[in-house]
Parts: structure tokens; C-alpha cells; sequence
């Protein structure tokens, strides 16, 4: 245990370590001006050289690159995330509400998208071959092939435009000052995000929940149970539904890296505040420190999410558990010459 | 099956025997109906992106007498704020979009199959570092990193081109270095081995032969995720630019036009573009079907 926590840990900080060097390699590396993409054109040519050169300053282009990492690692280091310079303010300040605008977006999500994904499963695979079958089957292999994003202006069109039951952006209401906020508000404009996320997020899980089910209603413990004369639904629920439900909990968490990039197109869709769409104005505008906060944050979650997957397999199948240690044991004693 | 039907053998020897039992129809064999159905995907695939390339040109016409209509005979997909024809325009950026999906997904393949082969043969320490990197790419959602490497490479064609090149590859280099480690072990390998065959030729003439069928499926099922990756890159305003017929940009331009009602600017290109990714996915699943030795005889 003390080994398993030891190892996760020091995966964990290697992780973060290489995240953060890549994203100032190649922020760094880019062939755009900083000044430039954050300036307006007009403004950009009449502009006096001191001032460009200030404003060069501003962005660090003249610093070098381990320079600058080393600076902002260093804060790091002291719980210091650095300096917005896209928004002009701390990046602790910039992200703070945005992590919690997301997470409620993604939990939401995440949750709406296990619950349907999981009854669609088994529902298609209780009615195995039949016309439902079909129907879950067909919707998911579209909605597998459907970008977010479009979705979410679908949707967009459809709730929003033409029916006017949301609002078409933001998490909230214009003339509305953040601190007269009722939550009824914010629900309102989370609702469509979180759907077009959710729906998105149907497709894998119940997909592979249909697969499962209908292992499961070949073995014998399953058919045992429909000869003592269980109907396929009751049989299921009696007897399928605790096997399926561990394996879905575990795609689920497998699939946070699928769900954050998800909720950056979604974000940007609905203009809502979150950290995806501040990836992306951080992205247009060359700021590395919020980037780097980003995608830490973003590689942290995906991490946690397939920590606990990892964990999960384990205690669904112990077999799996042992499974590991000896294939750990066979790499250690040469990957040359082991039989796999 | 209890109906007679008169052009029945028993009917035409005037006998009234029930046809209890018949083949349900008479129809080509699985697996030359599999064959028909990549055949059709790939060929209106080509179709698409032949046609797209040939009216580029016409997709960038303005027309502002002709501009902000809706669908109609006309205009199928309706016209844009310019006059553009929408339907023109789709096919273009279609295209265009499936052209970088299939040099990103080729790219993104070849580095699969090069670092899966190097891990699986490379020996312990490459295999780890390897292994390491697969592990690190795939624990970024691939959208922070899409962003960042086309940052990276100044956006544009070839940045998306290579930021979708260099996310696609992890899964693919797993698959292939299991596929690699187990054939090592096969019989028919160690003989060559025995036999002294150096270890480029094992590799080149016993292992990568034994590979290629899922490297051919994993190639064509990374095209539909390279496609969506463009769009969403190009959406987000990281991917080609904005003059450039692409589907997300016609998506991302057609966001300031949603509250003005002009709902076709963003339904109809969508449609089209997840159509496209569908037959991609159709010919992918034929192929793993055709291929596989699991299946292939079905």
C-alpha cells in the first residue's frame, strides 16, 4: 500500500513537472508576437517603438526561456501561480472562480452522462436484437461522431433562439452585478452546457455497458436465474445490474481527459466563464503562466480520474490486482527474455 | 415463412405443399457485402474531396444580392452573410477538412507503429521511456495539448496539421507494441532467430507483417477523430485561417449570426460533417471486420 501511494505520488509530480516544462517550451517557441496577437491591429501600427518595446517587456520576450520557467517555477514552488498577463492579475484570481464554474459543468455533466449512458446500456441489452436495441445502438454511433461543439449550437438554436426558455450565453444574466446572483440563475445557465455535455458523453458508456450486459446474459449464473422464471428485467436487476455497475463507475472515470476536452468546446460555445474558455483566450494570447495553470489543473483531474479507475479494476477483479504484480515482477526480471 | 409465393417451385409444379422452411433470401455473403459497403464509404469519400477541391474556387463567390437566404432549391444549404453559397462552401471545407484528417491521421499512425516497434524491441530502457511519454500524452486532455502545439507551430494549416499529427498516436503505439511483444514470443520468430536473421530483419519481415492489419484499422480509425480534432482546433480559432473555407470556421462564424435566426449557417455544414465522420467510421468497422482474423470469416 505504503509502495502503491509512494509510486502514484512520485508519477504524479513527474507529470506535473513535464506538463509544465512542455507548455513553456512551446509557448516559448511559437513564432507569434505576444504583443502583437494581444494588441489591436490599428493600435499595433501606429504604436511608438518605446512603447512596443515596453510592452515587450511586459510579455517577457526578450527574457530566455529557462529564465522565465525558472522564475515561475520557483514561485510555484512557494504556492505562487504567477501573473496573468492576458488578464493582468494573479492567475490564482482568474482561475479560482472558473475551477468551480467548470467543476459543477463537468460533475454534472459526468453524473447525467453515467446515469442515461448506463440505463441506455442495459436497456439495449435486455432488449437485445429488438427494435430499442436498434434505436440506442444507431443514436450512439452517431453521437459518437457528433463534435460538441456543434451540438452545442444546436441546441443552442433550439432552446435558446427559437423557444427562448435559455439564455444564450454566460453564466450570468446581463445588467446582473455577480453578487445578486440567485442560484435559480445559475442553474439556468448551466442547464444547456451540462446537456449538450451529457449527451455527448452518452455514447461510450453505453455502448460499453450494452456489451457487458449482454456477456453478462450469457453466463450461467444469468440464465440460471431466468430458468427459475425471472423475466430478462428482473434477472437484470436482481442479478446483472451489480455486476455492470462497477465496470461503467470505472469507464467513467477513465474518461475525465474526454470530458475536460469536452467542456473547453462547450465553454466557448455558450460563453461560459469557465477554465476551458480561458484556455483558450490564455491560448490566443501567448499568456503561458495561465496555460500552465490549465493544463496542470486539467492533467491533475485526469489523473485523479484514472487513478481511481485503476483502483476500481482492482477491486472489481482481483485476479487483475495479482495480475499486475507478477507482470510487474516479470518486467523487472528483463523484458528481453520473459515470456509475456 | 408460411406463405406460398407463385413464383415457388411447389407453386410451379402445381402442388400445394407449404413452404415451411426457405432461405430467407438469397443474398451475397457476408463478407462480400462487408467488402461493398467499404468499397461505397471510400468511394464517396473520394467523391467529397474531389468535388470539394474542384469548386474551392466557386465556395469563396460572394453574391451580395443573394445574401442571408435561406435553404431552398437554389441554394440548398442557404447563403451566407457574403452571398456564399453554403452548400459550396461545406464542400469545400469538408474537404479540406478530411485532407487534414488524412495527413494527420497518416502522420499520427506512422509515429504509432515507429515508437510501438522501438518500445517492443528497443530493449528495457527505451520501453520505459516510451511507455512513459504514451502515459504523459494521454493524461493531457488532447484539446489543452492540440491548443498549445498549434500555438506552438504559429495555427494554420500545418499547425493543426502536426498538433493533430503528435496527440493521435498514444493508443495506437500501445496496441502495436503489445502486438509486437507478443509475436516475439511466436515460434516462427525464434526459428528465424535461430537461424541468425539480424534483428532489422526480424522486425522487417516477420513482425511488421504480422502488425499490419491493426495498424491498417487503427490507421483508418483515426481519421474520424482526426477530422473532429480539426474542427474543434479550427473552431476555437487555432486551426486554419479564417479566409480559408474550413467547416470550423463556417461553425465558428456562424455563432454571431445564431441570434439573428439564421439557423442553417450552422445546422446544415454540421450534418454534412458528421455524415462524413460516420462513413469514415463505417469504412474503418468494414475493414476490422474484413481483416481481423477473428472475424473474417464470418
Amino acid at each position: 500500500m505504503a509502495s502503491f501511494l509512494l509510486r502514484n505520488i512520485l508519477k504524479f509530480l513527474l507529470l506535473l513537472l513535464a506538463t509544465s516544462v512542455l507548455v513553456f517550451v512551446l509557448v516559448s517557441i511559437s513564432p507569434l508576437d505576444p504583443v502583437q496577437m494581444n494588441v489591436d491591429q490599428a493600435a499595433y501600427l501606429t504604436m511608438s517603438p518605446e512603447k512596443k518595446a515596453q510592452l515587450a517587456e511586459y510579455w517577457g520576450t526578450n527574457t530566455p526561456l529557462w529564465e522565465r520557467y525558472a522564475h515561475w517555477f520557483g514561485d510555484f514552488l512557494r504556492g505562487d501561480l504567477g501573473t496573468s498577463l492576458r488578464f493582468n492579475a494573479p492567475v490564482a484570481d482568474v482561475i479560482a472562480l472558473r475551477f468551480f464554474n467548470s467543476l459543477a459543468l463537468m460533475i454534472v455533466a459526468w453524473i447525467l452522462s453515467g446515469v442515461l449512458g448506463f440505463a441506455l446500456g442495459i436497456g439495449a441489452a435486455v432488449k437485445r436484437g429488438g427494435f430499442v436495441d436498434r434505436i440506442i445502438k444507431g443514436y450512439c454511433l452517431i453521437l459518437a461522431a457528433t463534435p460538441a461543439f456543434w451540438l452545442g449550437l444546436v441546441l443552442l438554436i433550439i432552446f435558446s433562439v427559437t423557444l427562448g426558455w435559455f439564455p444564450v450565453g454566460f453564466s450570468v444574466p446581463i445588467g446582473v452585478s455577480s453578487a445578486d446572483l440567485t442560484p435559480f440563475d445559475s442553474l439556468r445557465h448551466l442547464i444547456l452546457p451540462a446537456a449538450t455535455l451529457s449527451v455527448v458523453g452518452v455514447a461510450n458508456i453505453a455502448l460499453h455497458t450494452r456489451e457487458k450486459a449482454l456477456d453478462t446474459r450469457e453466463s450461467e449464473f444469468f440464465q440460471f436465474a431466468e430458468a427459475r422464471g425471472l423475466s430478462t428485467w428482473q434477472a437484470m436487476r436482481q442479478h446483472g445490474l451489480r455486476n455492470l455497475l462497477l465496470p461503467a463507475l470505472t469507464l467513467q472515470f477513465a474518461q475525465v481527459a474526454e470530458l475536460f476536452g469536452g467542456s473547453v468546446l462547450v465553454e466557448q460555445v455558450f460563453s461560459y466563464p469557465g477554465l476551458g474558455s480561458a484556455a483558450v483566450t490564455a491560448g490566443l494570447g501567448g499568456d503561458a503562466a495561465l496555460l500552465a495553470a490549465i493544463a496542470l489543473i486539467s492533467a491533475a483531474l485526469v489523473f485523479l480520474g484514472n487513478l481511481i479507475a485503476n483502483i476500481l479494476y482492482g477491486v472489481i477483479d482481483p485476479r487483475l490486482r495479482r495480475g499486475r504484480h507478477a507482470r510487474a515482477k516479470k518486467d523487472r526480471a528483463g523484458a528481453e527474455d520473459a515470456p509475456s | 415463412m408460411l406463405l406460398r409465393r407463385p413464383d415457388s417451385p411447389s407453386a410451379l409444379n402445381g402442388l400445394a405443399l407449404p413452404v415451411l422452411h426457405r432461405p430467407r433470401r438469397e443474398r451475397a455473403s457476408n463478407r462480400s457485402h462487408t467488402l461493398l459497403v467499404f468499397g461505397l464509404a471510400a468511394l464517396l469519400l473520394t467523391t467529397l474531396v474531389i468535388s470539394g477541391r474542384a469548386v474551392n474556387e466557386l465556395a469563396m463567390l460572394t453574391d451580395f444580392t443573394q445574401k442571408n437566404l435561406g435553404p431552398g432549391l437554389e441554394h440548398w444549404f442557404g447563403t451566407d452573410w457574403m452571398g456564399r453559397d453554403m452548400f459550396l462552401r461545406t464542400l469545400a471545407g469538408l474537404s479540406l477538412s478530411v485532407l487534414v484528417g488524412l495527413l494527420a491521421a497518416s502522420a499520427s499512425a506512422g509515429i504509432a507503429l515507429l515508437l510501438g516497434t522501438v518500445a517492443a524491441l528497443g530493449g528495457r530502457k527505451l520501453d520505459t521511456a516510451i511507455t512513459w511519454l504514451i502515459d504523459l500524452m494521454l493524461g493531457i486532455p488532447h484539446i489543452v495539448l492540440l491548443v498549445l502545439i498549434s500555438f506552438a507551430l504559429g495555427k494554420g494549416f500545418w499547425g493543426v496539421t502536426i498538433g493533430v499529427a503528435v496527440t493521435h498516436w498514444p493508443t495506437l503505439a500501445r496496441v502495436i507494441r503489445a502486438e509486437i511483444l507478443q509475436v516475439k514470443q511466436a515460434p516462427y520468430v525464434e526459428v528465424a532467430r535461430k537461424l541468425g536473421a539480424s534483428r532489422l530483419a526480424l522486425a522487417a519481415k516477420h513482425m511488421l507483417p504480422f502488425v499490419f492489419p491493426q495498424f491498417l484499422v487503427g490507421l483508418v480509425l483515426l481519421f474520424p477523430h482526426a477530422i473532429l480534432h480539426e474542427a474543434a482546433l479550427t473552431f476555437l480559432g487555432f486551426g486554419l485561417a479564417p479566409e480559408q473555407p474550413a467547416i470550423g470556421i463556417i461553425l465558428s462564424e456562424s455563432m454571431s449570426y445564431l441570434s439573428a435566426g439564421y439557423w442553417w449557417l450552422a445546422v446544415f455544414p454540421g450534418v454534412a460533417l458528421v455524415a462524413t465522420v460516420l462513413l469514415f467510421d463505417l469504412a474503418g468497422s468494414s475493414l476490422r471486420r474484413l481483416i481481423d482474423p477473428h472475424t473474417a470469416q464470418e
